[in-house]
């Protein structure tokens, strides 16, 4: 039986049958917006937990264990915190761009959210070009940065801004390579497609060789483009302060940085949907207890989120010229190459089906 | 149109910015006024006087056992090494016989303070290139170390065991057994370092061929400690002019000769296994006898100047003492490793990226409190 499916409906044909179909349609949109916003407001206060532990454990250090059992309403005091705080800002700032920026961050992260199938039927927004919005959404998320930067009128956080519009234009095209890669093998767009087909196989055993290679640009790139470390230059606070958010304060900086742990989320969510097979369990028995899916498609996320926080733990920082050359002189052209590789895989039926 | 005229063309505006007083990289209250064009550092120029408390002249109007407890206020992680060069100083002007049981107490306490600021800095250079990790990791050992002195000196930071004529008091019956127990467990974490940093493709890339350094400038810079062996000058005190027990310990002077920040940063790491060594010759060995000879209350200095320098974990401290014979010093002046070494950051980073700045900042190991004194 489908419950979360049931309850949906029930809730669809309640408000259908109050109201007008117009109203009813924008009431319901509203309300999964608001259960979409609030969901993730909360899986992004708890990552921030997930990474203060998993640095502690990393750093020989137990990490916040006072607030709540084991630390669970620490990030929970922390947001209300930097809620009731001033909020402070340059005088000769530009202030609507100042206050607009945040906005941008926090919105497109939140965005991009709506696309994936968290298991079965659990989608808010199936589109068929899901993978072309994703990359889309996701190019906007700089315009954010570069404006906080910009706008704040402070040399730190314009030296961060430039340097994340560097970073992200760059690595953008890897991410999208990588993807467009996939997409190859699994012909299809749109994301909840791309997960029925790997009920032969997740794409990353399907495509082998070429898939592995692009899961690893991806994770590389992916890192790059949610501005962690080894990428953090644009944050990078032994040499800029704080970067682009420097002069943000309050609920505003707490934008900026609650985008940067859903945005994190969501580049191990598209890992995990194209690569790892979503929903689908390794043994195939969701398709009787769909909520089992949600299951499988979080536990995937976090060891993929895991892996990210991993990376930031351990390595340093990158020097802005090394970046650039990691992505143009290495990750593009083995990208271009590896869609060629994988084009030739899918054209003479060389993929693992099962 | 040839290459110059088309870079013409193009517009490179140089800007300031301000990095400090209070700026994560320098580490203090270091203020460097940079010139930037772009990404790319034209001039560093290092603003000092920020946390100035005019020790040396505070020196003039103290008696020469309250000098000794101004000087843990200089360069704090080297603050017994500091001590005892003021120590030092005192007792050869006065020409005093000091027990040899003192002297390798000295010593061991000076590797030991040696090593706790190579750990520290080793942490703290980690963090400077992004690796927030490290940190953690060089406190952990340096806490051990803490935990000795804390038992020995009453504290942790700021030492003041010294006294012109031996120690303040006796090692504490537990000093022989913990140093040896911290050696045991620093010999297997030492690699440790290694692993986590030293051997990480990314830190290579960022330390190595940056703030170069020659020999030559190294030398007309006056640079010393592990900033000028790196560059292959041999500067180390220890070796050249030894003092306390250092004379009869057999260890290696690590000599580079890349002089990039890699090399610096491998002297230090070398230098650990160096300290560790002389501990373990001399740990054992300590002579029974007096912990310090009887020094008149009011130690009065012969007329005269003296000087004694010795090494710090930053480098050559010295200490000039002009006296006149009254019971402070005429006048006392420190020659501290830091302001050499900042002296030539200009040098090394410019033509560099931001990122190299702070790298190779991080190498030049400055404690600002040294600098500005």
């Amino acid at each position: 039986m489908n419950i979360s499916l049931s309850i949906t409906k029930n809730i669809h044909n309640w408000l259908f049958s109050i109201m007008p179909e117009g109203v009813a349609s924008i009431t319901e949109m509203v309300l999964i917006a608001v259960v979409y916003l609030a969901i993730f407001a909360v899986a992004g206060l708890y990552l921030v937990l997930l990474e203060r532990r998993v640095a502690a454990w990393f750093q020989l250090r137990i990490g916040p264990n006072r607030v709540g059992y084991q630390g669970l309403l620490q990030t929970m005091a922390d947001a209300l915190k930097l809620v009731s705080k001033e909020l402070t800002g340059t005088i000769k700032a530009d202030k609507f761009l100042y206050n607009l920026a945040p906005y941008f961050v926090i919105v497109t992260s939140l965005m991009a959210l709506a696309l994936f199938p968290f298991t079965q039927e659990f989608q808010a927004f199936d589109i068929n070009i899901g993978i072309f919005f994703l990359i889309a959404i996701s190019s906007i998320g700089v315009i954010g940065i570069l404006l906080g930067g910009w706008a704040s009128n402070n040399k730190f956080a314009m030296i961060g801004a430039m340097r994340s519009g560097v970073q992200t234009i760059s690595y953008e095209l890897s991410v999208g390579l990588s993807l467009i890669t996939m997409v190859l093998i699994s012909g299809s767009l749109q994301l909840s497609e791309i997960v029925e087909v790997q009920k032969n196989g997740w794409l990353i055993v399907q495509g082998h060789v070429p898939a592995v290679i692009a899961f690893m640009i991806y994770m590389i790139a992916g890192t790059a483009e949610t501005n962690r470390a080894p990428f953090d230059l644009v944050e990078a606070e032994s040499e800029l302060g704080a970067g682009f958010h420097t002069e943000y304060s309050g609920m505003k900086f707490a934008y900026f940085f609650l985008a940067e742990f859903i945005n994190m989320f969501i580049i191990a969510a598209i890992a995990t949907t194209i690569f790892f097979g979503g929903w689908l369990s390794p043994f195939g028995i969701t398709e009787s207890i769909p909520i089992l899916g949600l299951f499988w498609f979080l536990g995937k996320t976090l060891v993929l989120i895991f892996l990210m926080m991993w990376f930031r733990w351990t390595f340093p920082r990158l020097r802005v010229d090394q970046l650039l050359t990691l992505e143009w002189k290495y990750l593009l052209p083995l990208n271009l190459l590896n869609i060629v590789l994988m084009a030739l895989i899918v054209w003479l039926n060389l993929t693992i089906q099962f | 149109m040839d290459t110059t005229t088309i870079k013409s063309n193009f517009k490179s505006e140089e800007y300031f910015i301000n990095m400090g007083p209070q700026h994560p990289a320098t580490h203090g209250v270091l203020r460097l006024l940079l010139t930037i064009d772009g990404e790319i550092i034209k001039k560093v120029e290092p603003d000092l006087g920020y946390i100035h408390r005019s020790i040396e002249k505070m020196c003039e109007r103290d008696s020469y056992q309250q000098i000794v407890h101004l000087t843990d206020r200089m360069d704090y992680l080297s603050s017994h090494i500091n001590n005892e060069a003021v120590c030092l100083t005192v007792e050869n002007a006065l020409q005093l016989e000091i027990p040899e049981r003192v002297k390798v107490i000295r010593t061991i306490l000076g590797e030991l303070t040696r090593l706790a600021s190579h750990q520290l800095w080793w942490g703290v250079m980690g963090m400077d290139v992004g690796a927030l990790t490290t940190y953690f990791y060089g406190f952990r050992d340096r806490e051990l170390i803490n935990d000795i002195f804390e038992e020995t000196c009453g504290a942790r930071l700021t030492m003041n065991y010294n006294i012109p004529g031996g120690l303040m008091f006796d090692i504490h019956p537990n000093f022989v057994q913990r140093t040896k127990d911290f050696i045991t467990h620093f010999k297997t974490k030492l690699p440790e370092y290694d692993r986590l940093l030293t051997g990480n493709v990314i830190f290579q890339k960022r330390m190595k061929g940056v703030g170069i350094l020659s020999k030559e400038d190294a030398i007309s810079f006056g640079a010393s400690g592990p900033v000028g062996r790196g560059s292959g000058y041999s500067c180390d005190v220890r070796k050249h002019h030894p003092y306390s027990a250092y004379n009869q310990v057999t260890f290696n002077e690590v000599l580079k000769t890349e002089g990039d920040s890699l090399a610096r940063y491998q002297v230090r790491i070398e230098e650990m296994w160096e300290s560790m060594a002389i501990i373990e010759q001399l740990i054992d060995n300590i002579p029974e006898g007096e912990y310090k000879v009887a020094t008149n209350a009011v130690i009065k200095l012969p007329k005269g100047e003296f000087y004694q320098k010795v090494e710090t974990a930053r480098g050559e401290l010295g200490v000039y003492i002009n006296s006149t014979g009254t019971k402070n010093p005429y006048r006392l002046k420190f020659r501290s490793p830091g302001f050499s070494n900042l002296s030539l950051l200009n040098h090394i980073a410019v033509g560099g990226k931001i990122g190299d700045l702070v790298a190779s900042m991080a190498t030049l190991d400055l404690v600002i409190p040294d600098i500005d004194r």
